[in-house]
C-alpha cells in the first residue's frame, strides 16, 4: 500500500474534535485519501482514546479497533477522534469531560448524542463521513438532530472489537455521513465476520444502494405518532412516508404493544451492562494513578469518584443496585423478558411487513442544558431503543425541517436486511434530492 | 451410620487446564519461566474494547473431565460475569459459569478409611478464567507496595465442586489424589506446575453450620487444614460454644486456618451472562471423546495382568508417570519382574525419591531396569540393592556421571558373598571366603562374646552376626554368614 498523509486542521467551532490528527496516514483502496472522524470510543492505535472521560485521560490504546484497522486498510485517513457523551451515556453530548458540542445547524443547540462530535463533523463539512456508536440511538439521534445519514447495523455485522464497552448486548459501530450513498460505502469497508468478536456473523455487507421501493410494505407502528412525539416532527415524518407511498410503497398502519416496556427494559439492561464494563477503570492501569498510600479499596473509591462524571456514576450505581442479590430477578430478568417480547413483536410484524417507519427522535434538536433532568432525557430515547433491543437495523435519513431544525425519517428492516433499509432511505433521498 | 461427631467435608476443586494457550485469546500458558507480564495482549490484560473468544480446546479438555467422571454435559451452558474488585483481577469481573455450568452430577470413587470404594458424589464442573497474581513487596498487610502480573490471567480453568460426601480430612487427600490421577491420565492437567491446583473446602461437624476454607493450594494442605479445623470445631463444641458460619483462610506455613475479615465474606458478586460470548451447545462432542484407560481400570489391569497386589498396583497407578514407569521396567519381562518391580518402586523408591526431593523423570529407567534384573538374578541382598539405588540417585542429584548398575555393584563389591557365587564368578580371583575370613577374625577378636555364646548367652549370637556382616560391608548373604558362623562356634565348643 502506498503511503500518503492528509493534511487535517479543521476549523473546529463546534468542538466536535476531542483529537486531531493534523498529518493522517491514508492509502489506496474504497476509502482512499477520505477524511474519517473516529468516535472516541473505539480503540485507535496510537491516539488517545478517552470516551469523553477523565478516567481514560492519557490512555493511547496499543492496538486498532477491527472497524479502524479496516478503515485503514480501504485508506482511509483517520483525522481525529470525536466528542460524545461520556462512555456514550447520554442524548446530547452534553455529558462530556471535555465540554459540549453544538449542533452546527444551530450552535445554541445540541447534536444530538451520544454520537454528537461525529455527527458535527459530518454536517459541520469537516469529514466526509464518520463512525459512530449506537446503544440506544447514538448514531441515529445525532443524524436527525444534525440532518445527516446514520445508520445502525443488524446487531453482529461489524465487529466490535476495539469498541469499548458501555453496553455489549445493545451497541454497534455504524456509519454516518451526508449522503446514503456514503454511508453505503462506509459500510462495505467495515461490516463482516470478526474473529476477535465472538458475536459478529459472517453476513459482509456489499450492497450499492438501489432507489426502488415498489411493492414494499412499510408498517406504521402507531406508536412512534403517539403522545410525547412533538406533532409538527410527527406532521414531517408523515410527509416523508407519503413520499414513499408515491415512490410505490404501500403502508400499513401497525402496533409494537411491547414498546410501553422497552425504555425500562433498556435501561435496566444497559445500566447493569455498564456497572461491570466501566469497573475496571480503578486507577491501577490507565488514568490518573491511584494514591498508594491509601488502601487498595480507597484508592479506587477516590480515583473513581474523581474520574466518571455524574451521569455516568448514576448509571453505575443504577446498574449495581440492578444486579444485586434480591433484586437481579425484579430488575435484570424481567428487562430480559420485556426485551424477548420486543424482540417477538418485530417478528411477527416483519412477517407483515418489509420495513418499519417513524420519526428517529420526539422532538428536534434541544437547547444546550434544556435536558438537565435525566428522566426526560432517558424518555427522549423512545423511539430509538427498540431497534438495539432487538438488534435490527434501522437508519435515520433527513426528511425535511420543523422550527428550522432538521427532522430524521427512521427506517427499521429484517436482521441483516441492511440492504433493505438502505435502499428504502435512498429511494426517499433520491426524490427529495 | 453417622455418629453425633461425624465430619462433613464438601471441596470446590480448581485446576489448571494444561492447553497451549490461554481460555480467552492466544496468549501461551507456558508463563512460568518468563518475566512479569510477557505472556498478555489486549485480552487478557483486560484494555478496554478487547473482547474474549473461547479457546474451544479447553473445553474439550474439560469434557473429556466431565466424561471420566461420569457427568451430563448440559444442553445449554454459558459464561457469566462474577463481578468484584480486586487488583489482580484485570477487568473487575471474572468469566466464569454461574447458573449454566458445563456438566453436572458425575461421582469419582475414593478408597475409603474402612478399606473398599466409597463413592463422592460431584456437583458440577465449570470452566473459568485464572486472574492476574499480585507480588507483595514485603508482607500484605506492611508491605511498601504490591505488584501485578498478569500472565496467569486468562489461563483456562475448571472448578470441580464435590457433594459433601466426605467423612474426614483423609478421604479428602485421597478425594484429590484421585482426581489429580485421573485428571493426569486424560492429560489435561499437569500437577507438578505450581500453583495449578487451588482448593475450597466446607467442613462442618454433623448439625452445626459450616466454615469454609479458602487458599489451600497443596495436597498436603487440604488435610491439614481440615485436621486443624477438625479440632478447633470440635473443641469449640466442647466447650458448649457455637461454631459460627464464615470462610477461613488457610496459612500454608503454620498450618493453621484464621478468619477472613467479616466485610471481606459480604460479596455480592452480581452475576450476570457474559453478552460477548454466545451459549454454549456442546452436548453432541461428546460422542466424539474417547477416554484413555483411567486409573481404576489400569489398577485392575496390574493385578491382573502383573499379579501386584491390590495396594502395590494402587500406589502405583496413583500417579500416571509411576504407572508409566512401572511398565516399563517390566517390559522386557513381565513374567519375571513384575512382582519384584512392584515392591521395589512402590516401598522403595517412592521413599528414596521424596527424601532427595527428587521427581521419577531423575531416575534413569534403564538404569533400574538392569538393577531389578541384577536383584532378579539374586547377587544383591536387598539392603545393597537399595545401596546401589542411592547412589544412581545421589549421581543424578549431584549432576554426576552415572555409572551403570552393575558398574556400581563392581565398584563398590556389593555382590552377595557366597561360596556359591565365589566359585561361579569369573570376575573375582578365587580367594579365601570372605565371610569365613571375616568370621574368623570376629572369633579372635570378641574372645568375650564368644565365651557369652558358649555360656548360654542368645544376644551373643546375634553381636557376633552384627560384627561379621561389619566386616563385609553388609554384602554377606544372611543365610549363609547364620550357617556358617554356627559351623565355626560348633568347631570352637569341640
Amino acid at each position: 500500500m502506498e503511503a500518503h498523509e492528509l493534511s487535517f486542521e479543521p476549523d473546529d467551532r463546534y468542538n466536535a474534535f476531542l483529537a486531531v490528527c493534523k498529518k493522517a496516514p491514508c492509502g489506496k483502496g474504497k476509502l482512499a485519501g477520505i477524511a474519517v472522524a473516529v468516535k472516541d470510543n473505539i480503540s485507535t492505535k496510537g491516539i488517545e482514546t478517552t470516551c469523553a472521560s477523565k478516567i481514560l485521560k492519557g490512555y493511547i490504546p496499543p492496538y486498532d479497533a477491527h472497524a479502524v484497522e479496516l478503515l485503514r486498510h480501504a485508506g482511509a485517513a483517520i483525522v481525529g477522534k470525536t466528542n460524545m457523551d461520556e462512555f456514550g451515556m447520554g442524548t446530547t453530548t452534553e455529558n462530556s469531560a471535555f465540554g459540549p458540542t453544538l449542533n452546527p445547524c444551530d450552535t445554541s443547540r445540541v447534536p444530538g448524542g451520544s454520537s454528537g462530535g461525529s455527527a458535527a463533523a459530518v454536517a459541520g463539512n469537516m469529514v466526509r463521513m464518520a463512525l459512530g456508536t449506537d446503544t440506544g440511538g447514538s448514531i441515529r439521534c445525532p443524524a436527525a438532530f444534525c440532518g445527516i445519514v446514520g445508520l445502525k447495523p443488524t446487531y453482529g455485522r461489524v465487529s466490535r472489537y476495539g469498541l469499548i464497552a458501555y453496553a455489549n448486548s445493545l451497541e454497534q459501530i455504524g456509519p454516518m455521513g451526508r449522503t446514503v450513498s456514503d454511508v453505503s460505502t462506509l459500510l462495505q469497508v467495515i461490516a463482516g465476520k470478526d474473529r476477535h468478536d465472538s458475536t459478529s456473523y459472517d453476513r459482509p455487507y456489499t450492497h450499492t444502494p438501489v432507489a426502488d421501493v415498489k411493492g414494499l410494505k412499510i408498517g406504521i407502528p402507531g406508536e412512534y405518532f403517539g403522545g410525547g412525539v412533538d406533532p409538527k416532527v410527527a406532521g414531517v415524518v408523515k410527509t416523508a412516508i407519503s413520499r414513499l407511498e408515491e415512490l410505490g410503497a404501500t403502508t400499513v398502519p401497525c402496533s409494537i404493544p411491547s414498546m410501553k416496556f422497552a425504555l425500562a427494559a433498556y435501561y435496566v439492561t444497559c445500566t447493569c451492562e455498564a456497572s461491570s464494563n466501566l469497573a475496571r477503570f480503578d486507577g491501577v492501569r490507565y488514568g490518573p494513578a491511584a494514591d498508594t498510600k491509601k488502601s487498595w479499596h480507597d484508592a479506587y473509591k477516590e480515583v473513581r469518584k474523581a474520574g466518571f462524571g455524574t451521569e455516568v456514576r448514576r448509571r453505575i450505581m443504577l446498574g449495581t443496585f440492578a444486579l444485586s442479590s434480591g433484586y437481579y430477578g425484579k430488575y435484570y430478568t424481567k428487562a430480559q423478558v420485556a426485551r424477548e417480547n420486543v424482540k417477538a413483536d418485530f417478528a411477527r410484524l416483519f412477517s407483515e411487513v418489509d420495513l418499519l417507519a417513524g420519526p428517529t427522535m420526539p422532538t428536534i434538536a434541544f437547547r444546550l442544558k434544556e435536558k438537565s433532568d435525566p428522566l426526560s432525557m432517558y424518555l427522549s430515547d423512545i423511539l430509538t431503543v427498540p431497534a438495539n433491543l432487538a438488534g435490527i437495523p434501522a437508519i435515520s435519513v433527513p426528511c425535511g425541517k420543523a422550527d428550522g431544525m432538521p427532522v430524521g425519517l427512521q427506517i427499521m428492516g429484517r436482521p441483516f436486511e441492511d440492504e433493505c433499509v438502505i435502499d428504502a432511505a435512498y429511494a426517499y433521498e433520491q426524490a427529495v434530492k | 451410620m453417622m455418629s453425633e461427631d461425624q465430619v462433613i467435608v464438601g471441596l470446590e476443586v480448581h485446576c489448571q487446564l494444561d492447553t497451549k494457550s490461554k481460555l480467552f485469546c492466544g496468549c501461551s500458558t507456558d508463563y512460568r519461566s518468563d518475566g512479569p507480564n510477557t505472556h498478555v495482549c489486549p485480552v487478557c490484560l483486560g484494555l478496554p474494547g478487547a473482547m474474549p473468544v473461547l479457546n474451544k480446546r479447553s473445553i474439550e479438555y474439560a469434557m473429556k473431565v466431565a466424561k471420566a467422571l461420569n457427568c451430563t454435559v448440559l444442553h445449554e451452558s454459558e459464561f457469566s460475569r462474577k463481578n468484584y474488585f480486586y487488583p489482580d483481577l484485570n477487568k473487575a469481573y471474572q468469566i466464569t459459569q454461574y447458573d449454566k455450568p458445563l456438566a453436572e452430577g458425575g461421582y469419582l470413587e475414593i478408597e475409603s478409611d474402612e478399606g473398599g470404594e466409597r463413592r463422592i458424589r460431584l456437583t458440577r464442573i465449570h470452566v473459568e478464567e485464572d486472574p492476574g497474581r499480585l507480588v507483595h513487596m514485603g508482607n500484605a498487610e506492611r508491605g511498601k507496595y504490591s505488584l501485578v502480573d498478569y500472565n496467569r490471567a486468562g489461563i483456562p480453568l475448571i472448578e470441580i465442586v464435590s457433594e459433601p460426601d466426605m467423612r474426614s480430612p483423609k478421604e479428602a487427600r485421597k478425594f484429590l489424589n484421585k482426581l489429580r490421577a485421573t485428571l493426569e491420565y486424560l492429560s489435561v492437567f499437569d500437577s507438578e506446575k505450581e500453583g495449578s491446583l487451588r482448593v475450597d473446602a466446607n467442613i462442618s461437624i454433623k448439625g452445626n453450620e459450616r466454615v469454609e476454607v479458602k487458599n489451600i493450594t497443596s495436597y498436603k494442605g487440604v488435610e491439614k487444614a481440615l485436621t486443624f479445623e477438625v479440632t478447633r470445631q470440635k473443641n469449640l463444641i466442647r466447650r458448649g460454644q457455637r461454631i459460627e458460619r464464615e470462610t477461613r483462610h488457610f496459612i500454608e506455613s503454620t498450618g493453621i486456618t484464621q478468619s477472613s475479615r467479616s466485610k471481606e465474606q459480604e460479596h455480592d458478586y452480581r452475576y450476570f451472562p457474559e453478552p460477548d460470548l454466545r451459549p454454549l451447545h456442546v452436548q453432541s462432542w461428546m460422542e466424539g471423546i474417547v477416554l484413555p484407560e483411567l486409573p481404576d481400570a489400569r489398577r485392575e489391569r496390574f493385578v491382573a495382568q502383573y499379579g501386584c497386589s491390590l495396594n502395590h498396583a494402587r500406589t502405583l497407578t496413583g500417579e500416571l508417570k509411576l504407572a508409566n514407569f512401572f511398565e516399563h521396567v517390566v517390559a522386557a519381562d513381565p513374567k519375571g519382574l513384575s512382582t519384584l518391580a512392584a515392591t521395589w518402586i512402590a516401598d522403595t523408591l517412592i521413599g528414596e525419591l521424596n527424601y532427595r526431593s527428587m521427581n521419577l523423570e531423575s531416575v534413569d529407567a534403564p538404569g533400574f531396569t538392569e538393577l531389578i534384573g541384577i536383584l532378579k538374578s539374586g547377587i544383591l541382598t536387598d539392603k545393597s540393592g537399595i545401596d546401589v539405588l542411592r547412589v544412581m540417585l545421589d549421581q543424578r542429584m549431584n549432576h554426576q556421571s552415572c555409572e551403570t548398575s552393575a558398574a556400581i555393584v563392581d565398584r563398590l563389591k556389593l555382590r552377595k558373598v557366597t561360596s556359591v557365587t565365589l566359585e561361579k564368578s569369573l570376575t573375582y580371583e578365587i580367594v579365601p571366603n570372605p565371610i569365613l575370613t571375616a568370621i574368623t577374625e570376629v572369633l579372635t577378636e570378641q574372645p568375650g562374646a564368644v565365651d557369652d555364646f558358649m555360656k548360654g548367652k542368645k544376644g551373643a549370637f546375634n553381636f557376633l552376626v552384627g560384627q561379621v556382616m561389619k566386616k563385609t560391608r553388609g554384602c554377606a548373604d544372611p543365610g549363609e554368614l547364620n550357617r556358617m558362623l554356627v559351623e565355626a562356634l560348633k568347631k570352637k565348643e569341640v
